[in-house]
């Protein structure tokens, strides 16, 4: 019986520690590869800014890694808070391939869900000695081109229907955007499987004359490389890339985490989180702290995917799926 | 019909052991992977596995690591037969070095050997004004494939060829023997199925290798693109079918290739014994 009652005690004390340790929070963000030095600084300061208004210490754990296997992840079970993704795409499959959050997710934080935006650049060598300004130079027959292949590679495919959108401003008519594009990837040596293998392919290999880069790598591989050695292109025209971020339902309902997460989400959108993302040369959203960093990002038409191309769902069916504009364009005898 | 007490006990706990961990390890993960594939109609199925670019990847795939299978079986037996038959300084290096493509993450080979063959890599280098291109041709694949295949053939023959007393090679040159007809009529045959076995080893492990290949190889669709780079082109779509179907052919392959060959190895070991 004394036994008993001392064991009772001994499990009511560590219950009582365990509620205490409990008040701790653990946030879980899956991401893609480019923005791990990003949310290395947003974390520290949300855990900072949480700790002062809501007195809860949160432990912000970071999964980095291609931005679909890190969607697959989430699918098959990795207990994602909250996802922060290169393409809505990705997000979209979590919806209808596991059904953990609600098929409107990408309205509920403001801008389609996407706190900062990138776009398309090109990364030229030193002096840009192949003279290249624009999209129409990188169809020219002695100009090779280095991207990702888009069947593998999230940011690839931004690459991709830039180059469409360009050429079907240009040229009038999706039949002429897709000898085009299939002109440009006739140009390029190298289909590496995603965006970082690529820079190694143009900045360590020194293969082709351009690289198609997310406009926040091309600063960090000026930076990487040393300054001086690639300069930046922008050209006429290219895509506003919205890299979209949610909490995944099902996942914060079970650990009791949707209000630290949902604060995470809103906090990148708070002055804080925008000056953050524009330190780390994405492009931020609020207009104030947009115009601090304007001097960092040179203007440029930016058309987006849901007005020129339907949406991710309609693009990827059409140009990425298998059997797609993509694979057509690898035809034999093409 | 009753059983014979074994000699060594524990014979019945230990079977359902293996068999246990066998079925968790191996045999359950496959399963499923068949059922995911049969989760498509069999149109489906076919149409995905017969598919022109999924038939050049195969050509690719299972082509190169044949080639590279040939070439770890031809210099892998000259390494086990240094490491074996002679003494020198750096002899223990060399042979811990042989371990390295099981140690080393693939894609660490992969990244290496692109620097190395690359245009301006240090070998590529004085290979491209000969015209021979490696890094982002077929023959880039053929090297990362022969990479991380080398240790099977050196590993299974290296034993035997140790158990080969030297005695007879001498026995067989005092009764008039020249060493071309020793190696043929003594150690060949005596070397037959390790050679054969490590053979198989190196290619089966060549055929699903991606992540030394996916950085030398290019990527071109119809002409580098190998076969698990295709599964995970599926998996990016989130076609987990389609992509156990590919699997599931590379897997039919690799079987029939090894089921083969141990049909060879039984063959050789019983001519040699008898």
């Amino acid at each position: 019986m004394n036994a008993f009652t001392k064991w009772l005690a001994v499990a009511a004390t560590s219950l009582a520690a365990s509620a205490v340790l409990a008040k701790d929070v653990n946030l879980l963000n899956v991401s893609y590869d480019p923005t791990r030095e990003l949310y290395v600084d947003f974390n520290r300061a949300f855990a900072e800014h949480w700790q002062k208004t809501e007195k809860q210490k949160v432990n912000i754990s970071q999964s980095h890694g291609g931005a679909g296997k890190q969607a697959r992840a989430v699918i098959d079970g990795l207990a994602a808070d909250v996802v922060t993704l290169a393409l809505a795409y990705d997000i979209d499959a979590i919806h209808e391939e596991a059904g953990l959050i609600p098929k409107d997710w990408q309205s509920r934080l403001p801008h389609n869900s996407s706190p900062y935006t990138s776009t398309i650049v090109f990364l030229v060598r030193k002096g840009n000695p192949k003279n290249v300004k624009d999209w129409d130079d990188l169809v020219k027959s002695d100009i090779q081109v280095i991207t990702p292949n888009p069947k593998t590679s999230g940011g690839a495919r931004w690459n991709y229907l830039a180059a469409w959108a360009f050429a079907k401003k240009k040229l009038g008519s999706d039949e002429k955007a897709r000898e085009f594009v299939a002109q440009l990837y006739k140009n390029v040596p190298v289909l590496d499987s995603g965006a970082r293998g690529s820079l190694t392919t143009f900045a360590q290999r020194g293969i082709g004359d351009v690289f198609l880069s997310w406009e926040n790598e091309a600063f960090l591989a000026g930076k990487e490389f040393g300054e001086g050695a690639f300069e930046i292109v922008v050209p006429s025209l290219s895509i506003l890339a919205e890299p979209p971020v949610t909490i995944v339902d099902k996942n914060v309902d079970k650990h009791g985490t949707r209000k630290v997460a949902q604060a995470y989400l809103e906090f990148l959108y708070s002055k804080t989180g925008q000056d953050i993302a524009g330190k780390h040369f994405y492009r931020p959203r609020d207009p104030e702290i947009a115009a601090k960093y304007a001097s960092q990002f040179i203007k440029v038409d930016l058309i987006t995917i849901d007005d020129e191309f339907g949406g991710w769902q309609k693009a990827q069916k059409e140009h990425f799926n298998d059997g797609g504009v993509f694979d057509q364009i690898y035809k034999p005898g093409n | 019909m009753s059983r014979r007490p074994s000699v060594i006990p524990g014979f019945g706990l230990s079977l359902g052991c293996a068999a246990f961990y066998a079925s968790l390890i191996v045999f359950i993960p496959l399963a499923v992977l068949f059922a995911k594939a049969f989760t498509l109609t069999w149109a489906e199925f076919w149409k995905t596995v017969l598919d022109p670019q999924a038939i050049a990847s195969y050509r690719l795939s299972l082509g190169a690591a044949f080639v590279g299978a040939l070439i770890n079986l031809c210099f892998g037996f000259v390494v086990a037969w240094v490491l074996v038959r002679y003494q020198f300084f750096g002899k223990r290096i060399i042979d811990a070095l042989v371990d390295l493509p099981f140690a080393l993450p693939t894609a660490v080979a992969g990244i290496a050997l692109t620097a190395l063959y690359a245009p301006q890599g240090w070998i590529g280098q004085w290979l491209t004004p000969l015209g021979i291109k490696v890094a982002y041709t077929p023959l880039g694949v053929i090297v990362a494939l022969t990479f991380i295949g080398l240790p099977f053939v050196v590993r299974t023959v290296q034993p035997v060829l140790e158990e080969l007393e030297k005695e007879i090679e001498e026995a067989a040159a005092s009764l008039g023997a020249n060493r071309w007809h020793t190696f043929r009529r003594i150690l060949f045959p005596a070397l037959l199925p390790a050679l054969l076995t490590g053979f198989a080893l190196s290619f089966a492990r060549a055929v699903g290798e991606y992540g030394s290949v996916i950085f030398i190889a290019g990527n071109m669709p119809f002409r580098t693109e190998i076969t698990p780079l295709l599964i995970v082109t599926k998996l990016e779509q989130y076609n987990y079918a389609g992509a156990a179907a590919l699997a599931v052919v590379l897997l039919v392959f690799s079987f029939i290739l090894l089921l083969l060959i141990n049909l060879l190895q039984h063959w050789s070991a019983k001519r040699a014994g008898g």
